[in-house]
């Protein structure tokens, strides 16, 4: 796993390895589609529980991406690794267009169920604090015009930002909301009837595999963005 | 076979999917083309033989 550290050889890995990660989003997405639209319509929430195929993943991805963004940012800040840095950069735009997603459907969701398309209770206002930590970090990366200065600052705020990861996932245990209590991840099992369950595990699937694929492929155009620099770099010396 | 009418629903359903897959063909999109331009760049800086 730390081999992979080395650019090198992370190039060399994840060359074969992010074609196929697309092709395994292509595919998942597809099929996951199918089921979502094969599913019957729920008893109580009609053919709305349709959102929640779309809203689920993009929230889990949401959060998972900050996670990824995180780690990532500790070993850029405590071992000055570029490859980290490379990897907590390629992981904020992905991870902002899921939060995003997951407040947008969330909304779309909640008017018809709950009669509203927005209310500060916890779980969604934390997911809206995660969204604007995302847009913080990338403003604040392309504020610096130092790159060595814009990973260390946007690394500390990386950090600080892990924070809110799990006031996010326990808000609804911790405090009375609107929003329902989880569903899918819990202690006792998942509560979903299985003709929900299959198509939700699809469109996660798809969701997990297109994200790797975003994200691989982007930490390998910033490895070869950092080679063309440090190329003009030398040829501006050289001249 | 797929059922597609949602109604009454409809205004909230087709929305929610139609936006996630604008958002993520988006982001898939910039990926690929942030991909494209610097591995074209990097080849053309290869080429001149820096």
């Amino acid at each position: 796993m730390f081999g992979l550290a080395n650019p090198q050889r992370f190039m060399s890995f994840t060359g074969p390895l992010t074609p196929v990660l697309w092709v395994i989003a292509a595919v998942l997405l597809a099929i996951g589609t199918w089921f979502s639209f094969v599913a019957p319509g729920d008893y109580q929430q009609g053919d709305t529980v349709r959102i929640m195929f779309v809203h689920v993943p993009a929230s889990t991805l949401g959060l998972g991406a900050y996670a990824a963004l995180g780690v990532s940012s500790f070993f850029a800040l405590v071992f000055r690794h570029p490859l980290a840095d490379a990897a907590a950069r390629a992981a904020a735009l992905p991870g902002a267009a899921f939060t995003a997603l997951a407040l947008i459907t969330g909304a779309l969701w909640g008017q018809p169920m709950w009669g509203t398309w927005w209310v500060w209770d916890a779980r969604l206002t934390s997911v809206l604090v995660l969204f604007l930590f995302y847009l913080g970090y990338m403003a604040l990366r392309s504020s610096i015009d130092d790159e060595a200065r814009a990973t260390r600052a946007a690394a500390v705020l990386g950090l600080v930002g892990l924070i809110n990861l799990p006031i996010v996932k326990f808000s609804v245990d911790w405090w009375n909301t609107l929003h329902q209590p989880a569903s899918l991840l819990r202690a006792g099992g998942t509560s979903l009837d299985p003709v929900f369950l299959l198509p939700l595990l699809l469109m996660m699937a798809a969701y997990t595999a297109l994200f790797l694929a975003v994200w691989l492929s982007s930490i390998r155009t910033e490895i070869v963005r950092r080679r063309v620099q440090t190329i003009r770099a030398r040829m501006a010396l050289d001249a | 076979m797929p059922d597609l009418d949602m109604s009454p629903y409809a205004a909230f359903v087709w929305p929610a999917w139609g936006i996630s897959a604008l958002v993520l063909g988006a982001v898939v999109a910039r990926a690929v083309a942030a991909s494209c331009k610097w591995k074209a760049e990097l080849k053309r800086l290869e080429e001149d033989g820096a």
